[in-house]
């Protein structure tokens, strides 16, 4: 069961039984500051921000910075393969319509998810490719977290290799940020934790022997040591979710899909790095 | 197997000590793991590894089930003669996945 209670960030003061009404005014003084610490700091400020890559081993980096080591690149000759295949009723590949995709996908994974008018709602990449495969290509949508649809996410996101993340700031865009952002700091699961506790107010800090990251999305789709595989960001969420305690969203879900929305306009500016390599 | 990453340095002169490193993607399946039904899944490993420079065997390996995922294998030889560098991975049931890849020694 999730509960609902975004507001209950203030740090807890242990009980103490002898207080003069000084200390009270002065605790009470003290928790109005930090009320309002906790209110204004919940955000990393800008130039505080860090890759999940910052955190990681040398070794880990220097596994994700060579194209030679680095497993995600595997995933990317798949999905250039899938790029240039024709599927489908249409007979039709990616490349017949997009051309080439170093040319008309640069960018693209950047300003993901988005607002899709057909969709009436947002959809991040995976769902925009099997958009493009069930309309355009008439073929059946690849099932979430398939090789195939990891493929070709990795192979689309590494076209926007070092630019931005620059996802649209929009009217249309954000009632949907902003539901992930309600979301992000709710608290949820039997350990009633919000993302927001461990991502915002104590990253760097360590939960068991891993160093608690700032949870931005700047490397999906990622080859995770941990998976021995390629996960997409939902497949994270998710993980993050069980780890609470807290039923996870559906692959897909509209919430999970907002919670990936708000993330990367909270990572808006930073560089993209997919694909990943994460511990 | 899907095809593989090889990557060889470039401008390599005669006598060069090189570093050759390959990548492949296979699952490593120990074969200890138990599947969501209850089952164990069955191992499934690539079990050698052989580099043949010109024909000549340079390098070989023999993989266990301890071996990650997609396994990462460099190592360095010296570049002899301009030619070929095939490299090839068995896994268990024999199958065998084979790469060429040109090298040039000036």
């Amino acid at each position: 069961m999730r509960q609902h209670d975004p507001e209950k960030r203030e740090p807890v003061f242990g009980k103490d039984r002898a207080q003069s009404k000084k200390a009270v005014g002065a605790r009470l003084a003290c928790t109005a500051l930090l009320l309002l610490a906790a209110a204004l700091g919940a955000a990393i400020a800008a130039d505080e921000r860090r890759s999940g890559s910052d955190f990681m081993s040398a070794g880990t980096r220097a596994m994700q910075d060579d194209d030679t080591q680095n497993p995600g690149m595997l995933a990317v000759i798949d999905g250039e393969t899938l790029w240039n295949e024709k599927a489908g009723g249409s007979g039709k590949s990616c490349a017949d319509c997009h051309g080439d995709a170093r040319v008309s996908m640069k960018g693209v994974a950047a300003r993901y998810p988005a607002f899709i008018a057909a969709a009436g709602r947002p959809l991040d990449l995976e769902q925009r490719i099997n958009m493009s495969r069930l309309d355009d290509q008439k073929a059946a949508a690849f099932a979430f977290e398939s090789a195939n649809l990891l493929a070709l996410t990795a192979y689309i996101a590494l076209q926007s290799r070092g630019m931005p993340i620059a996802v649209a700031e929009n009217a249309q865009s954000e009632p949907y940020i902003e539901a992930g952002r309600v979301l992000f700091e709710q608290r949820q699961g039997q350990l009633a934790l919000s993302c927001a506790q461990c991502h915002d107010d104590n990253w760097g800090r360590h939960l068991a022997s891993s160093i608690v990251p700032q949870a931005h999305p700047t490397a999906y789709p990622i080859y995770r040591l941990e998976w021995q595989q390629m996960g997409s960001l939902g497949r994270r969420l998710r993980g993050c979710m069980s780890a609470i305690r807290a039923e996870p969203y559906d692959y897909g879900a509209p919430e999970l899909v907002d919670l990936e929305f708000y993330l990367m306009w909270r990572a808006r500016g930073m560089t993209m790095e997919a694909p990943g390599v994460r511990p | 197997m899907a095809r593989p990453l090889i990557h060889i340095p470039s401008d390599i002169r005669r006598g060069d000590i090189i570093e050759i490193k390959t990548l492949i993607s296979h699952v490593m399946e120990t074969g200890y793991r138990i599947g969501v039904t209850g089952l164990p899944i069955p191992r499934d490993i690539i079990e050698d590894f052989v580099c043949q420079y010109n024909g000549e065997e340079v390098f070989r390996a023999r993989l266990a089930p301890a071996i990650a995922a997609n396994p990462y294998i460099s190592f360095f030889t010296v570049a002899t003669e301009s030619g070929t560098l095939e490299f090839s991975w068995t896994d268990q049931h024999g199958k065998t996945q084979v790469q060429i890849t040109a090298i040039t020694v000036t």
